[in-house]
């Protein structure tokens, strides 16, 4: 609590110059009480009558699909949207009546079992939903119960109007209207990553009227009324008044605070609730995610579709067949087939009426031929997605144990999308990298400083075997290096005892490098916090770029801690007495050096600050009070922060930092001293993909300053409509003639793994790009540091940063920059495209790097598709400062122009809209805030496992569902089509060829399972051969196994297969004495012959086609077929009334029948011979890809590196990304420079030969 | 030497720090892990090769044995189609004016025959399995007689003076009539109309206490009479024939004779040429034939098996030379297609 009430004196509002303008009223004040503008809140009398009357929504929140009123005719509605379904529910309708072939129970149960087991997972996905919401309606909250009094109270029990006390670290239950907070300026800290993905604090502040309420008693006599907008979606304005004691007081998004949304920093807050449940902006802001569907299914669809056209051709030709044999059976009046009856018929076989006969006959062929159709498809493959689904859940390699976190698959229809990504949309903060930023290298005086190793250079050591031996030793070194000590401290993974306790004293230039930290502990924007018990300092960060300066500054000896409003304190290290002091110590003392002298020597400074408990309890060796007199804060176009203080003897400093492209231009002459080395350095740390600083500083004169404190102060009071711009050319004119300190290397943290995944989704030939948010520069440097960047390749950036637009932007005139813009922005485009076409699609490989203002322009109708030829044609590209529409807009074009899949993975709800429009949407559940898993299609914790995600279980779902719909096809053309071709033979009257049991268990029972087997278990090479040869994740994304050649193949091959069956049953059968007692084959014993070649054969066909035999398989296969054998004896041995023909048809008269036997094993094994032949041919001569695999596997081959190797060399692209492919370039570029060198020298000394012989 | 060392290497380690108890838990560790014991098999061209030999070495012999069986038996038939025009064009007509043909003839036995020597009616062109004909007809009630009055499906035969026709339907009222007798020499054959049918039909089927009291009464007279006295589990004409056949062109058993032939035998068949198949122009044929284990007189199958059998092993040595001959361009990517299409 001290620490608390210390801080509430600060007022912090002063320190922010450019953010906490004071709210004014506006013309949009002007509108409330109009349309739109017509919400009143009567706060802290919810139960008034007034309040009463507008009943506005409760906090509820549902996030449901379906109620229990509204789930069964909704997700029967859902279901028979589906035309299969629906075809199956008007045939079932249909089988009802007189028209049906067949019983109408057979043909109903299987449609009722699929659509039951469809509409079960259905309940049980929403019912799990709603176990979210009610957790979420019933968290706790303390809410003003009058009196003063504060009580807890669910979530979904808050009204409009209500007060509510948000403590620390608590979300926001509703949109909250801040009144007043710990603080004694009413401010607050607010953190938005659900809403906005951004991590650093938003401050807010309470309207000053209400400020004083920061007690709970406060609140007891409370009352204002609110006026504000209608609820909305627009996260970023709101509009209102508040009345008090009839006083009007404008209300501004300074003062709202949104639902899902943080409280930090801050102890407490109070707030008024304006919206709630639906109304809140957040939710608003919600919409229903887009139901997702696989490539392969809408490709489905349309063989479904294809399929119907099939059947009802086939059922058109039967039916005019029927029609004309119909027809003739009275000729003149007389019968010609008697035995009919056709003299006495029903309309359905009258020939007097044959037309009407002939299309009562298309409905009752369409009937019989529903068999084409896999009615069990649909359910069988959402079955088979949940399996797989549940698999990759289960998988110990995307397991994150340190989050205790698994993968966890929440769309289930998308895994073989999974199987066939084409580009990969990636964020990058929370994404590619851990979005925590360590020091680890600097640049002080024209000296390079620091051991730490980043992970570019500890994944390029990894990789033996190159050919540059000296890089792969340094590489080696580097990890032993890495692996020894891992850095203790978060934001700090600096190494170098040149440096590291206290001996920085010893350098050459120690001064600077005195100098250089100070700078580090002083201007920044953080906030100290010190823990009373240990006396250990951590720091609140806008950035963590900042924390991990400061954090650096005080692991050397510069400690900062403790910041008022007017001045910061910091404790260091003296040069001189810490030396001496350092060598008086005994050794035998475990702490480090620094932290004794701390102790020993009291300082004066203490005395500075009243009750300064810290100080005492915790004394210094030296601190410095410096008094903070501006700051000039940082901002994308300034690229540069700056400080202005006056020190303890009373000079005024101004210390700056930024970026190297606005820091060079500003130095003094006098303080050049080490810019060349600097330079140097930096290029270096920016080539490791580091985050690097400028540090400068200068001292400025008592006029000088006042001059620009004066100045300084009107700008910023300023409510003109350019007051940025005014403060900008003011702060202009102070930071330049500085003087050069050195350079900070900061390494935003890559995630584990994070090159290898892009080296092998490179090597797969996926497309990676990165959408980020972030400024150009860390962009290029983290494309750099996980390798989608490299030396060499060529960069195509397009920007907006010219000094014309800049001038245009200075005059203002909107249209003409504008114009001016989007000319830019297409001619960059063109030259970038002459450029690309120049290199030929050759070996050069091109990297595009846009920003987002340009991206703007770019985006736009009639350039986008410019620009994504462009991006199409580079290796990389990297989008950065886009905001999360940009970052929407371009993976909608990537879709939509492209056509191929698109994967997004993002963290952030900045993400949300991405991972929405994308095909997939990939979550990393990794880091705090939910938004984005929430929206996402699979979360997974770690970016390194979209490797394993994408190569292996995205190929195998590929695969297996691939394969399954093919087969299914397969298995229904069998089976309908023998059905069509007895029909044929029976004069297309539309007598079905097997008992009604047979034909609607036949998609259930016999030849169902396999394939379910197979498409939950298959897997045509192992899961390490996957990530051994990436390339075969292309087989996905050329989509070879569901192209309409192999769909068709199979489709024929059902064709020639149930011609085979029916043929050879029909030769064998016909006429022909079935036994030895001479009896014959009648229906039953035809269609039970026949249907058992079906089962046999396509589960025997399925057996063919697994590459993967467990015993799951084995079960599933022959128990199958079993059943068919069980099937019939059990039907058999019912009563002759519902078996029919098949009573005791196996027992009786096929069992003993030698004959039935025989028949059967030639007949399927014929059948098969086809197919199998195929695939002998096509392994030993064609092999695919995986059939490749599948033989260095066989042969052992996979265990000799060179051989593989050369599998996967043989295809490796150049343009590709990645550190092989970065090493590849190095060695070409390397070799390429020894050959010259060679060849210099063999030129050398061929003309040193020569002259030895002119000699 | 391995790119994959990182990557592997760590998830290796995962894999490893999960213990593993026993052997229930490993397997289902394992499945879990979709990692469970299999056989991959891969058709290399050892497989591909056997495989055919095999089939060849089984299907041969098989398809030998088959044929022999099928050789062993001896059928002739008599081919009456056409002989006599009859005047006779609807059914009714011919039944009223009583003019039921007779036809003789004799035909040569060229083989012994052994009995029971079975013998066939056949029906050419003659849809017993039209959709019409096979719904039209009532287990219910050729089980349970008049007990079951519902006879709706067996349209237009369903009754006749109110009452049920019993057995009502197009197929019993279609029921097949011409009668044969056999003589060899001077002497009659003994022909056994019994056990004809198949039992489970005659036991489960076909009523004990059914009697087809008004069987072809109505109006239009279709097939054959029935014996009024007789319950329907004993009309075995009526069950074998109600046993639809599957195809268009059918035999049914009409009965056996129960002496055998020799080479040489002159057979005549007085038959009684009752059955109207001119008006849809079908063909009426007699068989006599004996039976083997494996039926009746059918090369076709132990042809299929022979030709099946001995093409697989053309394959196979096909196979072999092809792979003798074309060494196997082990990991050409080039093939792929989409490396083909890169190129194009």
């Amino acid at each position: 609590m001290g620490g608390g009430r210390r801080r509430r004196r600060l007022h912090f509002s002063k320190i922010y110059s450019y953010t906490c303008g004071k709210a004014s009223f506006q013309e949009d004040h002007s509108q409330i009480g109009r349309p739109g503008f017509s919400r009143v809140v009567y706060c802290n009398e919810a139960d008034c009558f007034e309040a009463g009357i507008r009943n506005y929504s409760d906090n509820y929140v549902r996030t449901t699909k379906y109620t229990l009123a509204t789930f069964l005719p909704k997700s029967l509605f859902e279901q028979f949207r589906r035309v299969a379904n629906f075809y199956f529910l008007v045939t079932g309708i249909l089988s009802f009546t007189q028209l049906a072939p067949y019983s109408a129970v057979s043909a109903v149960i299987p449609l009722i079992i699929v659509i039951g087991a469809t509409m079960v997972k259905e309940g049980i996905e929403d019912w799990r939903r709603n176990q979210q919401d009610i957790e979420v309606n019933n968290r706790k909250v303390k809410v003003h119960q009058g009196g003063g009094n504060f009580g807890y109270t669910e979530w979904k029990n808050l009204r409009v109007g209500d007060i509510v006390k948000i403590e620390k670290d608590e979300f926001f239950p509703a949109d909250l209207l801040l009144l007043s907070s710990s603080y004694e300026d009413a401010i607050c800290y607010v953190e938005t990553m659900n809403l906005d993905g951004e991590t650093n604090l938003k401050l807010k502040q309470a309207s000053e009227v209400t400020s004083f309420l920061n007690e709970d008693s406060n609140l007891r006599d409370f009352k204002a009324i609110i006026k504000c907008e209608d609820p909305n979606a627009n996260l970023y304005s709101f509009v209102g008044t508040m009345e008090i004691e009839e006083q009007q007081h404008p209300l501004t998004p300074q003062q709202l605070l949104l639902r899902d949304s943080k409280l930090r920093n801050t102890d407490y807050i109070y707030g008024a609730i304006i919206f709630t449940g639906h109304d809140t902006k957040v939710i608003q802001n919600s919409t229903d995610p887009p139901s997702k569907r696989s490539r392969i299914e809408k490709k489905m669809d349309r063989v479904i579709y294809f399929m119907f056209f099939v059947v009802f051709s086939m059922s058109f030709i039967g039916s005019i067949l029927f029609g004309i044999a119909t027809k003739n059976d009275l000729e003149n009046g007389k019968m010609k087939r008697w035995y009919l009856r056709p003299d006495s018929s029903t309309i359905f076989f009258d020939p007097k009426r044959a037309p009407a006969a002939a299309i009562y006959h298309f409905l009752t062929a369409l009937m019989l031929y529903s068999y084409f159709i896999p009615i069990s498809l649909y359910v069988s493959i959402e079955i088979v997605k949940v399996l797989q689904s549940i698999f990759m859940n289960q998988d110990i390699h995307m397991y994150y144990e340190e989050a205790d976190k698994p993968a966890y698959v929440r769309t289930t229809n998308l895994n073989e999308e999974l199987g066939q990504v084409d580009t990969i949309l990636s964020d990058k903060t929370g994404t590619l990298t851990c979005n925590s930023m360590e020091f680890i290298k600097c640049s002080v005086a024209g000296t390079a400083y620091g051991r730490g190793v980043t992970e570019v250079e500890r994944a390029m050591g990894r990789r033996k075997g190159s050919p540059l031996n000296n890089e792969k030793v340094i590489g080696v070194n580097l990890m032993e290096d890495y692996t020894e000590s891992r850095p203790s401290i978060k934001g700090f993974n600096f190494k170098d005892e040149r440096i590291m306790n206290g001996n920085w004293v010893n350098e050459p230039h120690s001064d600077v490098m005195q100098k250089f930290f100070r700078l580090l502990a002083i201007c920044h924007t953080a906030i100290p916090e010190v823990d009373e018990n240990t006396g250990k300092v951590s720091y609140e960060a806008e950035s963590p770029d900042e924390a991990a300066f400061v954090i650096a500054a005080r692991e050397i000896g510069f400690e900062f801690y403790k910041r008022t409003q007017t001045s910061i304190s910091m404790c260091e290290l003296d040069p001189v007495s810490g030396n001496k002091v350092d060598s008086s110590l005994d050794p035998a003392d475990g702490t480090s050096s620094i932290d004794v002298i701390c102790s020993i020597l009291t300082i004066s400074f203490c005395l500075f600050d009243d009750l300064d408990t810290y100080c005492s309890v915790n004394t210094r060796l030296e601190s410095g009070l410096y008094e903070l007199l501006n700051v000039l804060e940082f901002n994308s176009t300034r690229k540069r922060m700056s400080v202005i203080v006056r020190d303890e003897e009373g000079k005024l400093l101004l210390l700056c930092k930024g970026a190297d492209s606005v820091m060079f231009e500003r130095l003094a002459k006098t303080g050049r001293a080490f810019e060349d080395k600097t330079r140097d350095h930096v290029n270096e740390y920016a080539d490791a993909g580091l985050r690097t600083l400028i540090l400068a500083y200068r001292e400025l004169d008592e006029e000088e300053y006042k001059a620009f404190d004066e100045k300084f102060s009107e700008a910023k009071n300023s409510v003109s409509e350019n007051r940025e711009t005014l403060i900008d050319e003011v702060t202009e004119k102070i930071e330049n003639d500085l003087v050069l300190l050195g350079a900070t290397a900061v390494e935003d943290k890559l995630q584990n793994g994070v090159p290898d995944c892009i080296d092998k989704l490179a090597q797969a030939g996926i497309k990676i790009w990165v959408l980020t948010g972030d400024k150009m520069e860390t962009a290029i440097n983290i494309g750099f540091s996980c390798s989608l960047l490299r030396q060499g390749m060529k960069q195509i950036i397009i920007n907006l940063e010219t000094p014309q637009i800049k001038a245009l932007e200075k005059a203002g005139e909107k249209s003409a920059i504008t114009k001016a813009s989007k000319e830019s922005v297409l001619r960059q485009i063109t030259e970038g495209k002459a450029q690309l076409t120049a290199s030929g699609g050759g070996s050069e490989a091109f990297a595009l790097i846009i920003d987002g203002k340009s991206l703007t322009y770019a985006l736009e109708d009639d350039l986008k598709n410019k620009f994504l030829e462009l991006a199409v044609g580079c290796a990389s590209v990297i989008c950065c400062r886009s905001s999360p529409r940009q970052k929407a807009l371009v993976t909608r074009l990537v879709k939509s122009g492209t056509g191929k899949t698109t994967l997004a993975i993002g963290d952030g709800a900045n993400d949300v809209g991405m991972l929405q429009e994308a095909d997939i949407g990939i979550g990393i559940s990794g880091v705090e805030g939910m938004q984005a898993v929430m929206s996402s299609d699979i979360a997974i914790a770690q970016f390194r496992y979209l490797e394993r995600l994408l190569l292996v279980h995205g190929h195998w779902c590929y695969r297996r569902i691939s394969s399954m719909i093919c087969y299914f096809f397969y298995k229904n053309i069998v089976f309908g089509f023998s059905v069509f071709l007895y029909e044929a033979y029976t004069s297309f009257s539309a007598q079905p060829a097997y008992n009604d049991w047979f034909l609607s268990l036949y998609n259930v029972f016999f030849s169902s399972l396999p394939v379910i087997a197979m498409g939950v278990f298959d897997q045509d090479v192992s899961a390490r051969c996957c990530l051994k040869f990436p390339l075969l994740y292309q087989e996905g994304v050329q989509n070879v196994l569901f192209s309409w050649r192999r769909i068709f193949g199979w489709m024929l091959n059902g064709y020639f297969s149930a011609v085979m069956v029916f043929f050879f049953c029909l030769k064998a059968l016909e006429n022909q004495v079935f036994n030895i007692d001479g009896k014959t084959a009648g229906r039953d014993i035809f269609s039970a012959t026949m249907y058992t070649c079906i089962v046999w054969v396509v589960n025997l066909q399925m057996a063919l086609a697994i590459n993967y035999f467990t015993l799951i398989q084995h079960l599933f296969i022959w128990g199958s077929i079993a059943l068919w054998y069980i099937f019939m004896m059990a039907y058999g041995a019912m009563s002759p009334t519902f078996s029919t023909n098949a009573y005791r048809v196996f027992l009786e008269a096929l069992a003993p029948a030698p004959s039935f036997w025989l028949v059967t094993l030639f007949v399927v094994i014929t059948t098969l011979i086809p197919f199998f032949s195929y695939n002998a041919i096509q392994m030993r001569f064609f092999p695919m890809y995986h059939g490749m695999i599948q033989w260095i596997r066989l042969e052992g081959q996979s265990n000799d590196p060179e051989y593989c190797d050369m599998v996967r060399q043989r295809s490796l692209r150049p343009t590709t990304v990645g550190f092989t492919a970065r090493v590849a370039a190095r060695t070409n570029r390397i070799n390429k420079a020894r050959n010259l060198e060679s060849h210099m020298i063999q030129s050398e000394s061929f003309s040193i030969s020569v002259r030895k012989c002119g000699m | 030497m391995d790119i994959d060392r990182g990557s592997t290497s760590i998830n290796e380690e995962v894999a490893r720090s999960i213990p593993i108890h026993s052997g229930r838990t490993k397997v289902f560790y394992q499945f879990t892990q979709q990692n469970l014991p299999a056989c991959k098999p891969v058709l290399t061209p050892a497989w591909v090769i056997t495989t055919f030999l095999l089939m060849g070495v089984i299907f041969i012999p098989v398809g030998l044995v088959t044929l022999r069986a099928s050789r062993s038996v001896n059928p002739f038939s008599f081919c009456f189609c056409l002989i006599i025009q009859l005047f006779v064009v609807e059914i009714v007509e011919r039944y009223d004016i009583e003019c039921v043909p007779e036809v003789l003839r004799g035909n040569k036995v060229d083989k012994y025959m052994k009995a029971p020597i079975h013998i066939y009616y056949q029906l050419d062109n003659y849809y017993q399995n039209h959709r019409r004909y096979v719904k039209s007809r009532n287990d219910k009630q050729l089980l349970h007689g008049l007990k079951y009055n519902d006879t709706s499906s067996c349209q237009p035969e369903e009754s006749n003076n109110g009452l049920p026709i019993v057995p009502c339907g197009l197929i019993a009222w279609s029921l097949f009539n011409d009668t044969y007798t056999f003589s060899r020499g001077t002497t009659e054959l003994m022909v056994s109309r019994k056990n004809i049918a198949w039992k489970s039909d005659r036991d489960h089927k076909f009523g004990k206490r059914v009697h087809p009291f008004n069987f072809q009464n109505g109006t239009l007279t279709g097939g054959g009479k029935l014996n009024p006295h007789i319950p329907l589990s004993d009309q075995e004409d009526l069950i074998v024939w109600m046993r639809t056949a599957a195809l268009p062109s059918f035999r049914k058993l009409y009965g056996r004779i129960e002496e055998d032939l020799d080479a040489g035998d002159v057979v005549v068949v007085r038959l009684m040429n009752n059955y109207n198949t001119y008006s849809f122009g079908g063909k009426k044929k007699l068989v006599l034939s004996t039976s083997g284990w494996l039926g009746g007189k059918n090369d076709f199958l132990g042809a299929a098996y022979v030709f099946v059998g001995s093409s697989s092993v053309i394959i196979s040595i096909v196979f072999l030379l092809l792979h003798v001959k074309n060494p196997r361009p082990y990991g050409e990517t080039a093939y792929l297609s989409w490396n083909l299409k890169s190129i194009s």
